[in-house]
């Protein structure tokens, strides 16, 4: 039967230089011209002095004023949270004291683009130094003297261009407020030489169901305009790709929007075995869109957003206010919440347990609970107060569990918090392997597959390298999630899975076959997830389960699943 | 040259919000306004950036000062923010 992998062979023996193979994160097939996202501009090595430094003075401030101009346009065109990113990038522009820190460096000797680049490095140490919100504001700083600097010297500004038509954008890297801010309309795919498999960027790009591959050689190297062809969930990229790789793969988008119109309503295998399919979200803006579309609640609500930017711990009825606007537009559908996730990584200013060596294995998520308990009370009161005020059936889980101590602390303070249901992340291979005793404590469990493979593999998420390593296909992470069922069937509990591995169509299958009892995933990968369980009986699922398990690899383990799996699977995939 | 002094109310000092609503009204007044601790060099009170700079705590004493046609009064109404607590 033809895979998807034989198929790909055969169309790269046409022009096998003319592909490179990434690592898909957001599926679908896009074509189009390049467009190249220019790097940042550096001042050059030693600029000569400002031979007038008045003059510069004056150069450096129409640059400013034009930074300014332009970005206050895009944020009047953009969304209300990039459009408060974006504004707060011309209020820096215009800013006084940064003016006055250039002209001070002007007058020392300085040539002009590296006097903006002292005045902004001087605030960005500055910043860094005081940490929590101000250090978020150091990316923005950067990027205004990033674009103050390109327009003195006359470079090509940097980040994404106005694009006129539907264009592939690449990139060494984008950052989380570039592709947020991205015209949707404009872009067909995305590719990037950086990045990992659990990026913002490629989190952010299933968000919007544009196809993306990250982890792509020389990407940075191909010539603006090139026609390039991007498919999303094989990661394979094609540069000036023939008519019939283009004919081929739109052929497969076809049949996969055929299969997805066959499918609605609630998760089930072709037998009518139900698996619940979740939406992860992040916030009010992210509910009214997952909402409107045909899937059974959220799976994974993380609350950080509600923090990061805090200066002190927003209040219970803050909190309530916004938890109310992310119930409310599921009706009764069920939402899970997950409590507060920080860490030395992502320090809070306000509880801050101060520097970390290894914060991941730091204390983070329920270990800062436990350290800081009134500020995880006052989150579940408010949890609870939005719970009554909508329709919603609100659950609560903690991240970072380990014990069953630790489970059964958080179900009692979520009890006293008069909440209905406490549950667990099962995130750290501990839970898994001792899940018949920490599901014991509390109502469900759900399996954080991004962390699980890192703890499991010991590689860390964030060094975009060890992806082969976080494959969430790797045998060893789908025996965590085979022992953590048997722990969950034992205790008669419900076990999902909230990592991006659920929105896999063919690993759903595994998922579902290892006794998973719900899929939580960008919304976006919802409806292929559904068309795929749909195709497989319950007993199909186990078998190909076991398959996956007693795989050597992680790649063995996908293709002897896509090879096992029904032909139509790979109009999926 | 009229100089004032203020204590910070805001609970989490000049920063962030406070900071960001601080500079916008010291911006609306069109009157040059320059913040800063007593015998210290002061920063614009429009900069944000040289606002947050200044990392003034709740309870710390910060001088207002201006020049010219309405500066009483925009000091009048900056004091007044300064007086509140603009997290609350």
């Amino acid at each position: 039967m033809p895979s998807p992998t034989t198929e790909a062979t055969a169309s790269a023996a046409h022009a096998v230089d003319q592909v490179r193979r990434g690592i898909g994160v957001s599926p679908g097939f896009g074509v189009g011209p390049v467009v190249q996202v220019a790097p940042p501009v550096r001042p050059p090595v030693q600029e000569p002095a400002a031979a007038d430094p008045a003059a510069a003075a004056e150069t450096v401030r129409a640059a400013l004023d034009a930074v300014a101009a332009d970005l206050d346009d895009r944020a009047s065109r953009a969304e209300a949270e990039a459009a408060q990113v974006l504004g707060a990038g011309a209020m820096i522009a215009r800013d006084k004291e940064l003016f006055k820190a250039i002209v001070g460096s002007l007058e020392a000797g300085s040539g002009p683009a590296t006097a903006i680049d002292q005045a902004v490095e001087t605030f960005a140490e500055r910043f860094t130094a005081i940490g929590g919100y101000f250090a978020e504001r150091v990316a923005d700083l950067r990027d205004v003297g990033a674009r103050a600097i390109a327009i003195v010297l006359g470079e090509p500004m940097p980040g994404v261009p106005a694009l006129t038509e539907p264009s592939i954008l690449v990139a060494h890297d984008l950052a989380p407020a570039e592709t947020a801010s991205l015209d949707r309309a404009m872009v067909a795919g995305i590719v990037t030489q950086a990045g990992g498999r659990t990026s913002h960027t490629a989190i952010l790009a299933a968000q919007y169901g544009i196809p993306a591959a990250v982890q792509v050689a020389d990407a940075s190297a191909i010539a603006p305009a090139t026609r390039v062809a991007v498919d999303g969930s094989s990661g394979q990229v094609w540069i000036d790709p023939s008519d019939e790789v283009v004919t081929e793969a739109r052929e497969r988008l076809e049949k996969r929007a055929e299969l997805l119109a066959s499918t609605s309503g609630p998760g089930s295998t072709a037998d009518g075995h139900a698996v619940k399919l979740l939406a992860n979200i992040g916030g009010p803006a992210d509910a009214e869109a997952a909402a409107v579309l045909d899937l059974e609640g959220v799976g994974l609500f993380r609350t950080e957003f509600v923090f990061l930017t805090a200066t002190s711990a927003p209040t219970r009825e803050e909190q309530a206010a916004i938890y109310r606007r992310v119930f409310a537009p599921f009706g009764s559908r069920r939402v899970v919440v997950r409590t507060l996730d920080a860490g030395a990584d992502k320090p809070l200013a306000f509880a801050d347990l101060g520097e970390e060596e290894n914060p991941a294995l730091g204390r983070r998520g329920l270990r800062l609970s436990q350290a800081l308990p009134e500020l995880l009370d006052t989150q579940l009161q408010a949890i609870a107060d939005a719970a009554q005020a909508t329709e919603a059936d609100v659950w609560v889980m903690a991240p970072m569990v380990a014990t069953a101590d630790e489970a059964a602390w958080f179900a009692s303070r979520v009890a006293e918090a008069g909440l209905p249901m406490a549950g667990v992340m099962i995130e750290i291979p501990a839970a898994a392997i001792n899940s018949h005793h920490v599901l014991a404590e509390v109502g469900f469990g759900s399996l954080g597959t991004n962390d699980l493979a890192q703890y499991t593999m010991g590689a860390d998420r964030m060094q975009g390298e060890l992806s082969d390593l976080l494959d969430p296909w790797q045998p060893a992470v789908l025996g965590m999630v085979a022992q953590a069922s048997d722990g969950a069937r034992e205790n008669d509990r419900p076990l999902g899975v909230c990592g991006e591995s659920a929105g896999d169509p063919a690993l759903a299958l595994v998922l579902a076959g290892l006794g998973v009892t719900s899929l939580s995933m960008a919304p976006g990968k919802v409806a292929a997830v559904r068309a795929s369980l749909a195709l497989h009986t319950v007993a199909e699922c186990k078998a190909l389960a076991s398959v996956a398990l007693s795989a050597r690899t992680a790649k063995d383990a996908r293709e002897l699943v896509v090879a096992h799996a029904s032909p139509e699977l790979a109009a999926l995939l | 040259m009229t100089t004032r002094t203020y204590t910070i109310a805001s609970s989490v000092g000049l920063h962030a919000r406070p900071a960001a609503l601080f500079t916008q009204a010291a911006a609306e007044t069109g009157v040059e306004v320059t913040i800063g601790r007593p015998g210290e060099e002061p920063v614009d009170a429009s900069s944000i950036l040289g606002v947050m700079g200044l990392g003034a705590k709740n309870g710390e004493q910060v001088e207002l000062t201006a020049d010219g046609d309405g500066a009483e009064a925009a000091l009048d109404k900056l004091g007044t923010l300064l007086e509140t607590d603009l997290d609350a």
